[in-house]
């Protein structure tokens, strides 16, 4: 108890020197690549993790990577234990609950994959009447039915199932996640095929992206959403997008 | 009245009655009421009905000649109906509806005249191959049952048959079919609700039956137990009505002869 209160009185006296303490980074330990993933010596790498450097650096804070368990890392942010949550967390009311959100630092666009040259546009006028594939109860699937109601929907249990009937010329589109799409069309199979375009964005049924998770009312979230604006600007994120991936990730303006 | 309700009925019925109340009040139903899994549930459910309906018609009427050529016919008829038979009862139904649906249909896109025939916007879906699939299956597993049930007609009947002069389909069909069918009838009721039970594999085909309205449901509302139940419910509702309809079945055609 005397030590608590002596860090306590500690932490007031040098009120400085606590704020300059590292800021930890909660990354779900759980590899996630290419955002999070820890590579062979145990550092951990990926698209998130550069990207993390490059706002820190932006907003001269100094932060450490604190891997957390995904099923407890709001409690952990909300205990203390981390500091900033930062594992590809989707910004959704349910979360908004608990914790603050800083804007997106990327939201993958829902993209629309058919056959070279077929001409099928991402939109109800360039899908009508057309068989689309997509996963089922995704937010895809939930996509499609709102948007395109002339066109005919099937709904198979893995994405994979769809690229196959769609490489086969069953399907005539397959409706999904960008980072997913462009995957596949690196593949063997996928060579029958081309990303024609990102939909329309819906942030309701496809979600506000992904942003930074801070405790709620913490005065980070400026510091952050500056650091990120800025980063943005001068073509650091676009550096750092083009080491890991062929598409802009970042999604449509906010 | 008072032998219905002697007291192991009461017991049980009052159990039953106990255990739908606590899964009334207890368990989440919200999701009922909502329109969109209403109209799903329906249209599984006639999905499933149909697929059931249809491919156990068109099973036993493969089956009869299958079972037939097997006990009567030529040997060059009667093996190959053996083969199939066997390739059929000794494979999973599962894997032979993915060799239909990710196997043969994944190459008739590539064969230029199927895909521009007229026929190509119903081979481009998948309910086809579930009901050959299906149809397949009953042929095999009935066809096995009859070669039985044919051999198993008197054969001094038939001969009986042949010395009145009665030409050879007219005693096929009224005296060797009618009593082997007779002879299956309590099978084929148990085949169709094994036939009921295998529908759901349907669903991994992109078919949606009720198994799969039930699977989405639970994903979109992560409700696990009550849609599970509902649709046990479904399925035991759907075999009494199968088992009804046989029995009044089995008592319209005359007993056993032999």
């Amino acid at each position: 108890m005397k030590k608590l209160a002596l860090v306590a009185a500690a932490s007031l006296l040098f009120g400085t020197a606590a704020l300059a303490a590292p800021l930890k980074i909660g990354v779900a330990a759980e590899p996630y690549p290419p955002f999070t993933s820890p590579d062979a010596s145990g550092n951990w790498v990926g698209w998130e993790i550069d990207l993390l450097s490059a706002v820190c650096k932006k907003a001269a804070l100094e932060c450490v990577i604190t891997p957390t368990a995904w099923d407890g890392i709001i409690p952990a942010l909300n205990a203390g234990q981390i500091d900033v949550i930062m594992s590809s967390m989707t910004i959704n009311e349910e979360r908004e609950k608990s914790i603050d959100f800083t804007d997106k630092y990327y939201n993958t666009p829902t993209a629309v994959m058919a056959a070279k040259g077929s001409g099928i546009l991402p939109t109800p006028e360039g899908l009508n009447g057309k068989i689309i594939g997509v996963q089922v109860s995704t937010i895809q699937e939930a996509y499609v039915q709102a948007h395109f109601p002339d066109s005919e929907l099937k709904s198979y249990q893995t994405s994979d199932e769809s690229y196959q009937d769609l490489a086969a010329g069953r399907i005539d589109a397959v409706v999904a996640d960008s980072i997913v799409v462009a995957d596949f069309l690196k593949t063997e199979p996928g060579a029958c095929c081309e990303n024609v375009g990102n939909v329309a964005d819906d942030p309701v049924i496809l979600g506000r992206g992904v942003g930074f998770g801070l405790r709620k009312g913490d005065p980070l979230k400026e510091t952050l959403n500056k650091a990120i604006a800025d980063v943005r600007a001068d073509g650091e994120y676009d550096a750092i997008t083009k080491k890991y991936f062929t598409i802009d990730i970042y999604g449509p303006a906010n | 009245m008072r032998d219905f309700l002697n007291l192991r009925r009461v017991i049980m019925i009052a159990i039953a009655a106990a255990l739908v109340t606590w899964c009334i009040y207890s368990l989440r139903w919200d999701w009922l009421a909502n329109p969109k899994y209403q109209s799903m549930m329906l249209r599984g459910l006639w999905q499933t009905i149909w697929m059931l309906v249809v491919t156990m018609v068109i099973g036993f009427a493969l089956a009869i000649p299958i079972g037939f050529v097997q006990a009567a016919g030529p040997r060059w008829l009667a093996w190959p109906a053996r083969v199939f038979c066997s390739v059929i009862r000794g494979t999973p139904l599962l894997m032979q509806i993915w060799l239909l649906y990710y196997g043969i249909g994944s190459l008739f896109p590539s064969i230029p005249w199927i895909r521009d025939s007229a026929f190509w916007p119903i081979l481009r879906q998948a309910w086809p191959y579930a009901v050959v699939a299906l149809s397949l299956s009953v042929a095999g597993y009935e066809g096995e049952v009859l070669r039985g049930a044919f051999k198993s007609v008197p054969h001094g009947q038939l001969e009986a048959a042949r010395a009145m002069g009665m030409p050879r389909f007219t005693i096929f069909r009224r005296i060797w079919l009618p009593q082997a069918v007779q002879r299956v009838l309590p099978t084929i009721g148990g085949e169709t609700v094994l036939q009921l039970k295998s529908t759901p594999l349907i669903s991994t085909i992109t078919i949606m039956d009720i198994y799969d309205v039930a699977g989405r449901v639970r994903r979109d509302t992560l409700v696990v137990y009550e849609p599970l139940l509902l649709l046990a419910v479904t399925y035991m509702a759907i075999t009494a009505l199968i088992v009804l309809l046989f029995k009044w079945f089995e008592s319209r055609f005359p007993s056993k002869v032999a």
